[in-house]
């Protein structure tokens, strides 16, 4: 491509050589203040006064420095270091640079603000703040991993937003399978430490510490190409991959030891399940369905009313697998019966009668009370002391110990919420893949060109929506062992907690279409904010708006983009250059750059 | 009135028989009475001037509209007026503007065209058994093969939206090839194209007709509809104006006179001629300017 070959300048005009040390000196710097007492007084969460080692934003100050550091080091192409960046070498060093400051900018500020002023720094922030800066500053100097190809000048913000940019990375060098699937195992147990500190954190700084620190990290690995390498292999060793990722997740209850934090972890769970099926919907057969909570309030009744309680109006008691399967077929029944009148509706008017049915099985359960309806549900106070469960004497709300490891009451719906999200997993990729999935995505695209295709438009519409339903269905007979309580008031369409129908969609679109992780990160990161920030509790509505905007302006694939969807929206100019000179191009940017 | 002649053999089996297809959208009459028959191994040529109704007359056939009245039968059983079954049937389509699963790949889109030949449902692809596989692999070396008919094989992982027009046009057909079809309607193959590439899908049409699947196109390109056709049908006004070889119906006045306005009565004289002249090279002008 001879159309960029004129070298894009720095953002700033420093030279290269003092840039780079200026970078690794300033990012030690920071490194070290971490060590040093950030506050006088513990009144501020963490206990930052200690001289020596590091205590909470520090820790996540001092994560974001010293990968900085090791980028940089990268940089230099230091033997052993060198594989760290693949990609681009300098933007990641950028972004985790952004990434330290950020968390350092956001402790001195949360400091001065909540115990009155500058004053109570110690110089050990100063010390770290000043490195922070410096760190950003030179390392806007470090050259860019690729040029603006545009031939007009660029403007500076345009310099900025390219030196964050990186080309892909060119094809790794050939490892031995064991170091490879080592090296999978290694991921995944970084993702789930980072995942449980998620949870963990004790208090709202800490946890806007870490979405910083975690943002921009992350981000800084995908430019470095870390994340390209990764995803490389697990798509090649796909089942050990997938193994290994729900191994990490079971481990988590044996990683905690008070229930608090399981909870949030099952609700996420619970959340991300309902999120997944909703996906085959919208993602995969492009049904806006805006009243889906409804079938996850159908599951969970269903299993309310069969659990044995004395507020259920039938005197029956399922076993748990009975009542599982009542909870799917019932959901399927209603999916059905919802969807064969609504499905011949297309785009905005079956978002809208969706919208209504959520809403009219909500007031229906509502007047189910034995006053305005047959005493079916108890109306708004809804179906209490729902039992817990019972598996051949291992009863779900009791503590047991497993190889020395507590579990609480929540750590056991934990693990049975992961077999259902398995299972919905398993449903997802394997629809997904298949002629059926293929018939949802065209019926997608195009309705006419599908059926003219021979795809009977309304029975695959159908299949679809009845297969989320059962899935939310399922989803929905372990909430309600999992909550002991349901009422209506749980499957309202917008509301302060998930999951209700406009998060379930937030989820997914936040998380990206038609993926299996981008529903479990969007429902993950969708729970925990509202969670762990209840400050915010007024603004939350207004902040995911924002969110929802700045995201559809910059990133509308979603954080997590499927093959297809990356196409869809950066592919566009590119497609008749064969790979191999693509991949000859990248790696000589890369040289070019480095 | 209509003059009849065809230059296949009377033994070869009708394929595709429509009589008496008419199709009004309340007060408009798009498509009167119109009868055409197509015979296996044919190519069939649909021409007329924008607005006679061809498009219509196509989407009766293919179950996207139901006729008013009349019937369309293939190979002797009356087509349901459902698209999915009419494909099912045996009788594929293309579009006139380009509508093929923008965001789905080249390969993937030719495997949704074999949805009708292939049996698999949800529980199939839930727990996957050896059947299935063997579907999907099926399924897959029919659509490569399709791939390599059209000269598409190395772009299969693309996005079909990424393709130049030309190979959309023909991933288009190669996704209708796809459902195995006895009868194979082309609206406006060659819309858009130049000459070189007008020429390759000629080429394709009689490598596909060749392959026994008669053809019924819908063209405006003179040229390659008569080097085409075995038999050429001329829609105006909703109504079938003649029927014939390509021959016939190049002669026919009507035709000419339908495409270019009639002339005033009596014998032209060179007033009119130059007025005929003028006119040509006008429409001339303006198609070339439509298919930009």
């Amino acid at each position: 491509m001879t159309t960029s070959t004129h070298q894009t300048t720095p953002v700033l005009a420093i030279p290269t050589p003092v840039a780079r040390a200026a970078t690794a000196a300033g990012a030690a710097l920071t490194l070290g203040s971490t060590f040093l007492a950030w506050t006088w007084t513990s009144e501020f969460p963490g206990d930052l006064t200690v001289t020596g080692y590091p205590g909470g934003l520090q820790v996540l100050t001092l994560i974001g420095a010293a990968l900085t550091l090791l980028l940089t080091l990268s940089g230099y192409g230091i033997k052993g270091l060198r594989w760290l960046t693949p990609g681009g070498s300098n933007s990641p060093v950028r972004l985790a640079a952004l990434g330290a400051l950020g968390t350092m900018g956001f402790t001195v500020g949360a400091i001065s603000v909540e115990l009155g002023g500058v004053v109570n720094l110690e110089p050990g922030a100063w010390i770290g703040l000043v490195g922070a800066i410096i760190t950003v500053a030179a390392s806007l100097g470090l050259p860019h991993d690729q040029n603006i190809t545009d031939t007009t000048e660029p403007t500076a913000l345009e310099r900025f937003l390219n030196s964050l940019r990186a080309p892909t990375p060119g094809r790794p060098k050939e490892l031995p399978s064991w170091a490879e699937i080592l090296i999978i195992v290694a991921a995944f147990g970084i993702g789930l430490f980072v995942a449980t500190y998620g949870i963990d954190t004790a208090y709202p700084e800490l946890f806007v510490g870490y979405l910083i620190i975690t943002g921009f990290a992350v981000t800084a690995l995908f430019k470095a190409g870390l994340m390209a390498r990764l995803s490389a292999l697990t798509t090649k060793y796909r089942s050990i991959a997938v193994a290994a990722a729900f191994v990490a997740a079971a481990v988590f209850p044996f990683t905690q030891n008070t229930d608090q934090y399981t909870l949030i972890a099952v609700n996420i769970l619970i959340f991300a399940t309902v999120a997944l099926g909703l996906n085959i919907v919208v993602g995969l057969a492009g049904l806006l369905d805006l009243g889906y909570v409804a079938f996850l309030g159908v599951g969970a009744y269903t299993a309310a009313l069969v659990s044995g309680t004395t507020a259920s109006a039938f005197g029956v008691q399922f076993p748990f697998w009975a009542s599982v399967l009542t909870g799917a077929a019932v959901s399927l029944v209603f999916g059905v019966v919802i969807g064969a009148p609504t499905l011949r509706l297309r785009g905005d008017y079956l978002a809208i009668v969706t919208l209504g049915f959520g809403e009219i099985f909500r007031i229906a359960v509502g007047n189910l009370d034995g006053v305005s309806g047959p005493r079916v549900t108890n109306g708004p106070n809804g179906v209490p002391n729902i039992p817990d469960l019972n598996f051949f004497g291992y009863n779900f709300g009791e503590s047991h110990t497993i190889l020395g490891f507590e579990l609480g009451a929540y750590a056991n719906y934990y693990l049975l919420m992961l077999l259902a999200m398995i299972l919905v997993v398993l449903v997802f990729s394997r629809a997904g893949s298949s002629r059926i999935g293929r018939a949802w995505v065209a019926i997608r695209e195009d309705e006419t060109a599908a059926t003219a295709m021979g795809i009977n438009g309304f029975r695959v519409k159908l299949i679809a929506f009845a297969l989320g339903a059962t899935l939310a269905g399922i989803a929905g007979t372990v909430q309600a062992h999992v909550q002991s309580t349901v009422v209506p008031e749980m499957y309202v369409f917008a509301g302060p907690v998930p999951p209700n129908s406009a998060f379930l969609l937030a989820a997914v679109i936040l998380g990206g279409m038609g993926t299996i992780s981008g529903p479990l990160i969007g429902a993950a990161l969708l729970y925990m904010i509202p969670a762990k920030l209840q400050f915010l509790s007024d603004y939350q509505l207004l902040g995911f708006g924002l969110a929802l905007i700045l995201l559809m302006r910059f990133r509308p694939e979603g954080l997590i983009a499927n093959r297809r969807a990356k196409l869809e929206y950066h592919e566009t100019d590119q497609l008749d250059v064969p790979d191999e000179t693509l991949a000859g191009t990248t790696s000589g940017t890369t040289k070019a750059g480095a | 009135m209509n003059t009849m002649t065809t230059t296949t053999p009377e033994t070869a089996t009708t394929v595709l028989d429509a009589s008496g297809v008419t199709m009004r959208f309340g007060g408009l009459t798009a498509v009167r009475n119109v009868d055409l028959s197509v015979k296996a191994g044919e190519i069939v040529g649909l021409i007329g001037p924008n607005g006679a109704g061809k498009t219509t007359f196509f989407n009766c056939l293919t179950g996207l509209y139901v006729p008013t009245e009349g019937k369309v039968s293939y190979k002797g059983t009356v087509l349901p007026p459902k698209p999915h079954l009419v494909t099912q049937a045996g009788i594929a389509r293309t579009f006139q503007n380009i509508r093929l699963f923008a965001n789905m790949t080249v390969l993937e889109n030719v495997l949704v065209g074999r949805h009708t030949r292939t049996k698999e449902g949800l529980w199939s692809a839930l727990l996957r058994g050896p059947g299935f596989k063997k579907a999907e692999a099926a399924s897959h070396a029919r659509a490569m093969e399709l791939l390599e008919f059209i000269g598409l094989q190395d772009k299969a992982d693309h996005l079909a939206r990424n393709l130049p027009y030309g190979d959309q046009r023909k991933l288009e057909i190669a996704r209708a090839l796809a459902s195995d079809p006895g009868l194979l309607l082309l609206d406006e193959p060659t819309a858009g194209m130049n000459p070189q590439e007008t020429r390759v899908t000629e080429e394709l049409i009689f490598a596909i007709r060749d392959m026994g699947i008669a053809v019924l196109v819908i063209e405006h390109d003179m040229r390659f509809i008569f080097n085409l056709c075995d038999r050429v049908a001329c829609l105006v006004q909703g109504e079938k104006l003649v029927e014939g070889t390509p021959s016939v119906v190049q002669a026919d006045e009507r035709v000419v006179a339908a495409y270019l306005g009639t002339p005033f009565e009596g014998a032209p004289g060179a007033d009119e001629v130059a007025e005929v002249e003028a006119a040509e090279a006008h429409s001339t002008t303006r198609t070339e300017g439509e298919t930009q």
